[in-house]
């Protein structure tokens, strides 16, 4: 099995900033506003650049996507940074209506989405905005899995056209992913191990957790495929529809809602194609709360040890 | 422009008479300001639109459900085929009941029916304009009701903080909303104060006055770039033109049936412009 050995540890957010900045100096269309919080979007070096192409909004999302959505008419291409709840519940409406609806090509990048946000608790941990922007019309939704594909993802997102929800996360994470990767596409689903008894198709911090189950699972004479599913929507079916085809059985894991995430829009996938016994790692429909990070992936069954327990019961169920 | 404005009226009617919904009470009171502003005051190519309008003057209509009267002027003024306004809210229209860019119609650049989020997005398209070298203005229009979405106040902070003076707001100050008189509801009271208060330049005018509209929308032209943004507030009455639909909340969303929609062209006769 081909193994991902971490290269080091950095958060999302800062292969967003990077992402950002280099972007800005690529494309002078490129704008970005943040609602109060560019010291932990880590957008400060982009600001510090670009002073007259970076807009603070101050604690007003709702008015933050109104002005990214209304940049758009001139050319321009906004990137907004807040956290992952204020980036979508909050602005639900303004994100439908002036940017989905009105295809404006506004990137809605969202920072620490998930239970790994840790300490903050429940409040700021978004659990739901996975389904929330996946069922908008026309809106892209794009998670990467360490700093090196955040970066990527990035300056991916900001060559395309069209509104796109990006998420990522607040903790230090492993790297296991190229600092350059031709490999990744916008939409492209990328098959990390291959593998012949079970599937596991994850998307952000949890593509590498499934690597080390993957690595547990080969332990025990396990031959399980990895899919870094980066793109949640479009979702890539070919590679659903062909993994699943040769093992029989998938996995999904998110650190997400099991309501609307990943897990479900799989589902539907092999639901109308190719109906495959599924399991689903990720949070059963409550909230979160305080803890310190990986604390919270245990106890609310969404760790590496919940992967591989999953992909056994989905074996079992071939 | 008195007569077109008459014409704007009988069309305004027979759009939603025809499909028995829409929005003819704001529509008609803001005729005159619609029919100014597209005659008179853009600098604009109905012609050559672009969704972009590097070079132009644009407009942002907030309060949505006003369509009636925008699409109206958009028409005659040359955007599309008057002939068009008979597929208002129909299937498979491009004039959807609230305007939509969705469909590509000429003229609307954004989404709106939800309200409070035109100030906004006019708010992003005037700096887009500064970041661009372009000398052109932004010109948005809200319903006093929608005043009452924290949205506005939040993009009035931000005009005023990023001082986005070339923006030219107008806000359609008829008093009425749906359920009732403004100031029965959630009372907006003196606005101007309110307005100053923001930060905003801030101007009044008669909406029914062609002569007032052009006096104070000139002035505030000469004023963009002077380091504020500015509003107008501008005095209408809901349902201006026929007798019995004036003045009341009535008519915000309500469609005429046969007998009154009579009554009321009646009030509105037919113009050398025509009917669509």
């Amino acid at each position: 099995m081909k193994t991902y050995p971490s290269t080091g540890q950095k958060d999302t957010r800062s292969g967003f900033g990077q992402g950002l900045l280099e972007l800005g100096r690529e494309n002078p269309e490129v704008v970005a506003l943040c609602a109060d919080l560019t010291g932990s979007l880590k957008m400060d070096a982009f600001a510090a650049e670009f002073p007259d192409r970076f807009f603070q909004a101050g604690i007003s999302e709702a008015n933050m996507i109104g002005v990214a959505a209304g940049l758009t008419i001139g050319g321009k291409v906004p990137f907004t940074g807040t956290f992952a709840n204020f980036s979508t519940a909050r602005v639900y409406d303004q994100v439908r209506q002036s940017v989905a609806y009105s295809d404006k090509n506004v990137k809605i990048c969202a920072s620490h989405a998930g239970l790994t946000l840790g300490e903050d608790g429940a409040t700021h941990q978004s659990l739901e905005d996975i389904g929330m922007m996946r069922m908008l019309p026309g809106m892209t939704v794009v998670v990467p899995c360490d700093y090196n594909q955040t970066r990527l993802a990035t300056m991916a997102v900001g060559r395309m056209h069209g509104p796109v929800y990006l998420r990522f996360g607040r903790p230090k994470w492993d790297i296991f992913t190229p600092a350059e990767d031709p490999t990744f596409q916008i939409g492209k689903a990328q098959v990390l191990t291959e593998g012949s008894d079970v599937t596991i198709i994850a998307c952000g911090h949890m593509v590498w957790l499934s690597l080390k189950a993957a690595e547990l699972l080969a332990n025990e004479g396990i031959s399980a495929e990895v899919i870094n599913m980066h793109t949640i929507k479009p979702l890539d079916h070919e590679a659903v529809l062909k993994s699943a085809g040769k093992t029989k059985c998938v996995v999904t894991a998110e650190e997400h809602n099991r309501l609307g995430g990943l897990g479900e829009a799989v589902a539907q996938a092999l639901a109308l194609h190719l109906p495959t016994p599924q399991e689903f790692v990720a949070v059963n429909d409550t909230f979160g709360e305080s803890g310190d990070p990986m604390e919270l992936l245990t106890k609310y069954g969404i760790d590496t040890p919940d992967i591989v327990k999953a992909a056994k019961k989905a074996i079992g169920r071939k | 422009m008195s007569t077109l404005c008459t014409q704007v009226r009988r069309d305004i009617l027979r759009m939603v008479h025809a499909v028995q919904s829409g929005h003819p009470g704001g529509s008609m009171g803001c005729t005159e300001f619609f029919v100014h502003l597209y005659f008179n005051h853009l600098r604009h190519d109905p012609k050559a639109w672009t969704m972009d309008g590097k070079g132009s003057d644009l407009f942002f209509l907030s309060n949505g459900h006003i369509s009636p009267v925008w699409y109206s002027v958009l028409a005659r003024s040359g955007y599309f085929p008057v002939k068009e306004l008979a597929t208002f809210r129909k299937l498979n229209t491009r004039l959807q009941g609230h305007p939509t860019t969705h469909e590509g119609l000429p003229g609307v650049r954004i989404a709106s029916g939800s309200l409070g989020q035109g100030m906004s997005v006019a708010i992003g398209a005037a700096l887009s304009k500064k970041l661009n070298g372009d000398d052109r203005l932004v010109y948005s229009l809200h319903g006093d009701g929608e005043l009452q979405e924290g949205q506005i106040w939040e993009a009035m902070l931000f005009a005023q903080h990023h001082k986005v003076d070339n923006l030219i707001s107008v806000v359609d100050r008829n008093s009425q909303q749906i359920d009732g008189n403004t100031e029965n509801i959630i009372g907006l009271g003196d606005l101007r104060p309110k307005f100053e208060a923001f930060g905003w330049q801030v101007h009044q005018m008669d909406g029914h006055d062609l002569d007032d509209i052009d006096r104070v929308m000139t002035r505030a032209r000469e004023q963009a770039g002077k380091g504020k943004p500015q509003i107008i507030i501008m005095i209408t009455d809901m349902g201006r033109g026929v007798d019995f639909m004036q003045g009341t909340h009535e008519w915000h969303g309500k469609a005429p049936n046969d007998a009154q929609f009579e009554k009321a062209l009646a009030q509105l006769p037919l113009t050398s412009f025509g009917d669509y």
